[in-house]
């Protein structure tokens, strides 16, 4: 064969240019990679070892044997789950339908709408959070002007409770939901619904069969990016709840600024995360995790 | 499946005008598709075709006009009681449905028993000759066998009138061709009306029992496939179907006339101001010295002579100017005299193939 004659033939050198393009890639993504070791591995590895020490500095499971065992523990993971399965729902039936609009808007208007989906979305939660209690409180703009209004007569308690808390949630969880939802609408063939309905199907019947299969998975990832953000939310039920709602991560601070009791503090954080890696894991089976990220087309 | 399929239906288009703000995308179109015909529309990107079909598809509302299935007035009726077979450009199958789903689904709706369904599936499945497949995931089809699920899903439900838009077109030459037969004797076995949309004249000469070429939201000809190739309406249609050389010619008492030789023909000449006269590349021929061809003679110079294996195209001037292309056979015999550019040669038009049209090009 010719190749015996020049048995080489630039092969080391091909060789060579591989590996140091390699090595550029590794360098350009070395700086980033660095840093998620630096602030998310290294916290949360320590976090984790934190957690396994008790009162007195030894190993000790204390720390989680309280959450089982401890009737007022399990009522904050309860409330957790709860505020996080409300909101969640809630986030579905109002921001399905919103997408939806958006969606068969032309992209002009539906710019507009989206945003007022964004603005929202790039203002501080803190802001919005209080904005909510200017809001909802008794003497309240809502309360004052449905009394004037005649649409109740007394003030409503909407805020230090549980509906305070969801409203809040809701308000800033809806982008979360919307935003993927809308991603996935815009992906699906116009056509689709169209031949639906050539084969017979009523409008209704298109949507439902179609449409709505088709969009599952914007929904699904939406719902639980919702989901899992609610679980470990602080700031809007520490603000809107009044002291009556104390998820997780409320707990959690008190643990450090009350007590300073880092121990209870991580294992409670380590729970939240293990929760959060189950579901995700559990998810991951039925959707591609990067729809997360909005769209993911 | 043509001793359970019903009547075919005929569809009568009448004065169907749609406009988008200032642009006629069907003006005042009227037509008529005769029962269990295969009609072909065609035209170019932005002719006015598809918007017609989806007027008969019931998902583009026009501004005026009637549409009538036999003697069933339509145009108000919501698309999914019209009861037509639609496919489309991209299949829209639904991705999560399997095959058999997909199919299936037509007949769900319309309540068919389950036993019926499973049945009725599987033959519309083996008509497109894809028995077995129920099961497959649509992801898993190729291009040329989703366009057979979609034709499968399309008839499954019977229906007396076959919407087809472009179903060919993301297909490769080959299978395209091929599918072309293949729709062709599926039309012939079901006889449903069939109403098909394209840009690809070859597609619509080679299917098509009439074709109605669409510009500018207008028919310019209805026509047979034969008909329209050899009498086009107008430069429009000769243009669009076939490659043509167009010779400007000038009316005599007697006929016409093309650079100052009257010419014989044979065909009629129609009654307009502008005349071209439409010289086809395969209809003209290189003139035997002997004169034994007799036809009209057309003095040229070769200006490009291009070798394409079963044939070569020859581009000569004429005496005023115009480039006019004729394709030629390749023989063994005459492989060594072919001319060469620079050389003088006499064109042969026969008066059969010499046809005169009218000149506006819309």
């Amino acid at each position: 064969m010719a190749t015996s004659a020049v048995p080489d033939l630039n092969a080391a050198g091909l060789k060579r240019d591989a590996s140091l393009e390699q090595f550029r890639l590794f360098g350009l993504s070395f700086p980033a990679l660095a840093l998620v070791v630096v602030v998310l591995v290294i916290p949360v590895a320590w976090l984790f070892v934190l957690s396994f020490v008790g009162a007195d500095g030894a190993f000790s499971l204390e720390n989680y044997t309280r959450m089982v065992e401890l009737k007022s523990y399990r009522r904050i993971f309860l409330i957790t789950f709860q505020v996080s399965f409300i909101t969640t729902a809630l986030a579905i039936l109002a921001g399905y339908p919103f997408a939806y609009f958006l969606a068969q808007m032309p992209p002009r208007i539906a710019n507009l709408f989206m945003i007022a989906v964004l603005l929202p979305f790039w203002t501080s939660v803190l802001v919005r959070t209080y904005a909510w209690l200017v809001l909802l409180q008794k003497q309240g703009l809502i309360n004052q002007w449905a009394i004037s209004l005649g649409i109740w007569d007394e003030p409503v308690a909407m805020v230090n409770n549980m509906s305070g808390t969801l409203i809040g949630m809701l308000h800033i969880m809806l982008p979360f939901l919307i935003l993927p939802v809308y991603g996935t609408m815009k992906a699906v063939d116009q056509d689709m619904v169209k031949a639906a309905s050539s084969l017979g199907a009523s409008p209704t019947r298109a949507f439902w069969s179609v449409y709505f299969p088709l969009t599952l998975p914007g929904l699904f990832a939406g719902a639980l990016m919702v989901f899992i953000l609610c679980l470990g939310f602080y700031i809007t039920p520490a603000v809107l709840g009044g002291g009556k709602i104390i998820m997780v991560s409320m707990k959690i601070v008190s643990n450090i600024e009350l007590f300073v009791n880092w121990g209870a503090a991580s294992a409670l954080g380590v729970v939240l995360l293990v929760i959060a890696g189950i579901i995700l894991w559990a998810a991951a089976r039925f959707v591609r995790l990067d729809q997360l990220a909005g769209g993911g087309h | 499946m043509t001793s359970q399929s019903p009547e075919a239906l005929p569809i009568s288009v009448r004065h169907i005008t749609k406009t988008y703000g200032r642009v006629h995308a069907l003006d005042d179109v009227s037509l008529e598709v005769k029962s269990g015909e295969f009609l072909t529309l065609l035209g170019p990107s932005g002719s006015g075709k598809t918007t017609l079909l989806m007027v008969l598809a019931g998902f583009t509302r026009p501004d005026r006009g009637s549409l009538m299935f036999g003697d069933r007035e339509v145009i108000r009726l919501a698309p999914h009681l019209r009861n037509v077979g639609m496919t489309f450009q991209n299949y829209a199958l639904f991705p999560h449905m399997t095959v058999a789903g997909n199919v299936a689904y037509p007949l769900k709706l319309r309540g068919v028993p389950r036993a019926e369904i499973g049945a009725r599936v599987e033959k519309a499945l083996e008509t497109v000759r894809l028995g077995g497949y129920g099961n497959r995931r649509i992801d898993q089809l190729s291009g040329g066998q989703k366009q057979r699920v979609a034709l499968a899903r399309s008839i499954v439900f019977e229906p007396r009138i076959l919407l087809m838009d472009e179903p060919l077109s993301a297909l490769d030459k080959k299978l395209r061709d091929h599918m072309q037969i293949e729709l062709r004797h599926l039309h012939e076995q079901l006889g449903m009306t069939t109403v098909y949309v394209t840009h690809d004249q070859r597609e619509a000469l080679t299917m098509s029992d009439r074709i109605a070429v669409v510009n500018h939201g207008r028919i310019m000809q209805l026509a047979t496939p034969r008909e329209l190739y050899e009498r086009p309406a107008n430069r429009f249609v000769a243009d669009f179907i076939g490659d043509s050389t167009f010779l400007a010619v000038t009316r005599t008492a007697t006929g016409v006339s093309f650079a100052g030789a009257p010419l014989s023909i044979s065909n009629p000449i129609p009654d307009a101001a502008d005349l071209l006269l439409m010289v086809r590349p395969e209809r003209i021929t290189l003139a035997r010295d002997d004169n034994s061809d007799g036809g009209n003679r057309l003095p040229a110079v070769v200006r490009e002579m291009v070798y394409q294996g079963d044939s070569y195209l020859l581009q000569s001037e004429l005496t005023d100017g115009t480039l006019l292309t004729m394709r030629g056979a390749v023989r063994g015999a005459n492989l060594s005299a072919m001319p060469a550019v620079g050389d003088k040669v006499t064109l042969n038009l026969a008066p059969e193939d010499a046809v005169v049209i009218d000149g506006r090009a819309d």
